[in-house]
């Protein structure tokens, strides 16, 4: 499990980043970013605060826009055509660092919410999928309760839960565990990892370095806008090649 | 040393707890409150029992005609008992009013569903869409007449609480998905509907209502070709639908601002288009979040249709004042506005108690 599966992994691209250029004004907070994530490949971003890894992998399921570049999800180009950024988004799952659920939902109903009034499922089967994924995320048992009922722990793992529903090709994860308490981090990341076993494309972004360590196939370090340093794990933690990965790891592995 | 002691829960105080230490720690807490106090229950002595006399102990109810008052200095509610259908109905015709009662029944049958704790939330909301379109069908036709061989009753002749009613039930009907309509207009990120939005919202809280009402039926036909007669009702509710919505649509965009911007980007994940994230995720939390700033918009509203009268409507308002102008019923104004204030305040109250008790059930819980 320590090493990234030997199993050769397929050809096919999920992700293609090109060039990819972002402002905020005149702020440059994505500079040429370039990234290719093919299917099943598991890719771990770290960076200290502000670096841009957020607004990053935002752009992949076009939360964010982005001036300059092509980003190409699953053989589909992003551009500005709203239906067709909606057709992405249903492919591209999305785990946020706060959750949101939508409080006025039972967990049930944030679960079916989507597949029934996106893919257009019948309740009983969107329910019937629901329970699933509730299920492998540990918490069937809190299916009629109300978001506001559950732990930070229990709440993601719903949100993971609501993501899969949508039987995402792609999951994207924004430092899922960075709001909760450590005894909680430990469930959301075993639910991550099983995810990783079943074979998901997955990018996230998180600096649980253990997490990191065992599941990811690549460690993308991002400093300032730019990929400073992109490697397999064990290279990443043992020869970091840039100083300031050098930098970024000795004051993450010290606290 | 301090010794431990065994915890053991003690009951509290008597002097702090039941009716007596409700009492001592509300109304005579200190010197202040206790002035307080005796002052207020001053005033009430002073206020109550006259009120009391002249309401109810000095009161006339049987009779028919001013004669029976003059015995007694009390109130004489023969003025209301002898003019109470023309409160109700205005002058619709006697005749005809069963056609008032059925439209009341039906809606009072048609809605109680949506009252009722038991019946499940799908239901009502297809119940509730389904009356919003079809009974102000049913009720515009049995009103109003000219089919199915119903006499044709112009609506100059609906007066009364009916007329309240029929204006105040349009308006709140129309004013609230229009608010909410203009209020998503106005955050929207095309600048042509944006700026149409806030022009509307803007124009039409800029001028007071009265002045609305005058220009819909003093102003408005001089444009219209000559012999071109447009309802002076329709007139009325389309001008305190257009005003009321510009309001409710600044009570819904408050609602909206306090939709934290996490929500949106989570149905957007999830592939919701825009229409769905309001319908489905936003509206929902945030229609929440402004009830009582609905309600509080409704009951302007409610209130706010009493100003008809000065285009010549007859609403309750305006049919009690001409009743007290009634020769033979000259000097028993009070009767009629204290009658009048009374029902306003019955439908007024049951709105915002309904609001509480709404607000209440569909709290789910700790917000995030
Ligand atoms: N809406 C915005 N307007 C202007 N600047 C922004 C906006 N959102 C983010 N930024 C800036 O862009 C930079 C990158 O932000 P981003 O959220 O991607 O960082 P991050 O790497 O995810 O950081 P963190 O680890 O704190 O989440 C930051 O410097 C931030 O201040
Ligand atoms: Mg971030």
């Amino acid at each position: 499990m320590n090493e990234p599966s030997p199993a050769p992994l397929s050809e096919q691209e999920m992700i293609r980043m090109e060039k990819v250029h972002k402002w905020y004004g005149a702020f440059h907070v994505l500079k040429d970013i370039n990234l290719i994530v093919r299917k099943g490949e598991r890719i771990v971003v770290c960076g200290p605060s502000g670096s841009g890894k957020s607004t990053a992998i935002r752009c992949i399921n076009r939360l964010e826009e982005y001036q300059r570049g092509r980003i190409v999800v699953d053989g589909h180009e992003l551009g500005n055509d709203v239906k067709q950024i909606e057709q992405i988004r249903r492919e591209v799952g999305m785990v946020f660092q706060h959750f949101n659920l939508f409080p006025h939902l039972t967990v049930l109903e944030n679960c079916v919410l989507a597949p029934i009034w996106v893919r257009k499922l019948p309740r009983r089967q969107a329910e019937d999928i629901a329970m699933q994924y509730l299920e492998r995320v540990k918490i069937p048992e809190q299916a009629g309760k109300y978001p506001g009922q559950l732990s930070g722990g229990q709440q993601q793992r719903v949100a993971i839960a609501r993501s899969l529903c949508m039987n995402p090709k792609i999951m994207l994860f924004d430092e899922p565990t960075s709001a909760l308490d450590p005894e909680m981090i430990k469930e959301v990341l075993e639910t991550m990892v099983t995810l990783a076993e079943d074979g998901m494309t997955m990018i996230c972004v998180t600096h649980e370095m253990g997490f990191a360590k065992t599941v990811a196939h690549r460690v993308i370090f991002m400093d300032g806008g730019e990929i400073i340093e992109e490697n397999t794990p064990e290279e990443f933690f043992t020869h970091p090649r840039s100083d300031r990965t050098q930098l970024f790891l000795s004051q993450i592995l010290h606290n | 040393m301090a010794e431990a002691h065994p915890s053991r829960s003690e009951p509290p105080p008597a002097s702090t707890i039941g009716a007596f230490g409700w009492l001592r720690r509300n109304l005579f807490s200190s010197p202040f409150n206790i002035a307080l106090t005796v002052l207020a229950l001053y005033l009430l002595y002073l206020a109550v029992p006259p009120l009391l006399r002249w309401a109810l102990l000095d009161a006339t109810w049987s009779g028919d005609s001013r004669e029976a008052c003059r015995a007694n200095g009390g109130a004489c509610w023969v003025f209301i008992r002898v003019n109470f259908e023309q409160f109700i109905y205005g002058f619709y015709p006697e005749a005809q009013r069963w056609r008032v009662n059925t439209a009341l029944l039906l809606l009072i049958l048609g809605a109680a569903p949506l009252f009722a704790r038991a019946v499940p939330v799908k239901f009502k909301a297809r119940l509730g869409l389904g009356l919003l379109v079809i009974y102000p069908l049913i009720a515009f036709v049995l009103f109003k007449g000219g089919l199915f061989g119903l006499r044709v009753v112009d609506t100059s002749r609906w007066g009364g609480l009916l007329l309240t009613l029929v204006i105040a039930g349009v308006g709140m009907t129309a004013a609230l998905p229009l608010g909410v309509l203009l209020a998503l207009g106005r955050r929207s990120r095309m600048p042509a509907i944006q700026t149409l939005c806030v022009t509307f919202i803007e124009l039409w809280r800029g001028v007071p209502l009265i002045t609305v009402l005058f220009m819909s039926s003093v102003m408005l036909p001089l444009f219209l070709p000559a012999g071109m007669n447009f309802d002076k009702l329709l007139r009325a509710l389309i001008g305190v639908t257009l005003f009321q919505s510009a309001y409710m649509a600044e009570v819904v965009r408050g609602g909206l601002q306090a939709i934290p911007k996490g929500q949106f980007e989570a149905a957007a994940a999830l592939g919701l288009g825009y229409w769905k994230t309001m319908a489905l995720i936003v509206l929902p939390q945030a229609l929440k979040l402004v009830i009582p700033g609905i309600v509080n918009t409704f009951i302007a509203l409610f209130k706010d249709t009493s100003l008809v009268l000065i285009i010549g409507l007859f609403d309750l308002m305006n049919i009690v004042h001409n009743a007290t102008t009634n020769p033979a019923w000259l000097g028993f104004s009070t009767e009629g506005y204290v009658f009048a204030a009374t029902v306003y305040w019955l439908f007024c109250f049951g709105m915002s108690r309904y609001s509480q008790n709404l607000e209440k059930r569909l709290h789910t819980g700790h917000k995030r």
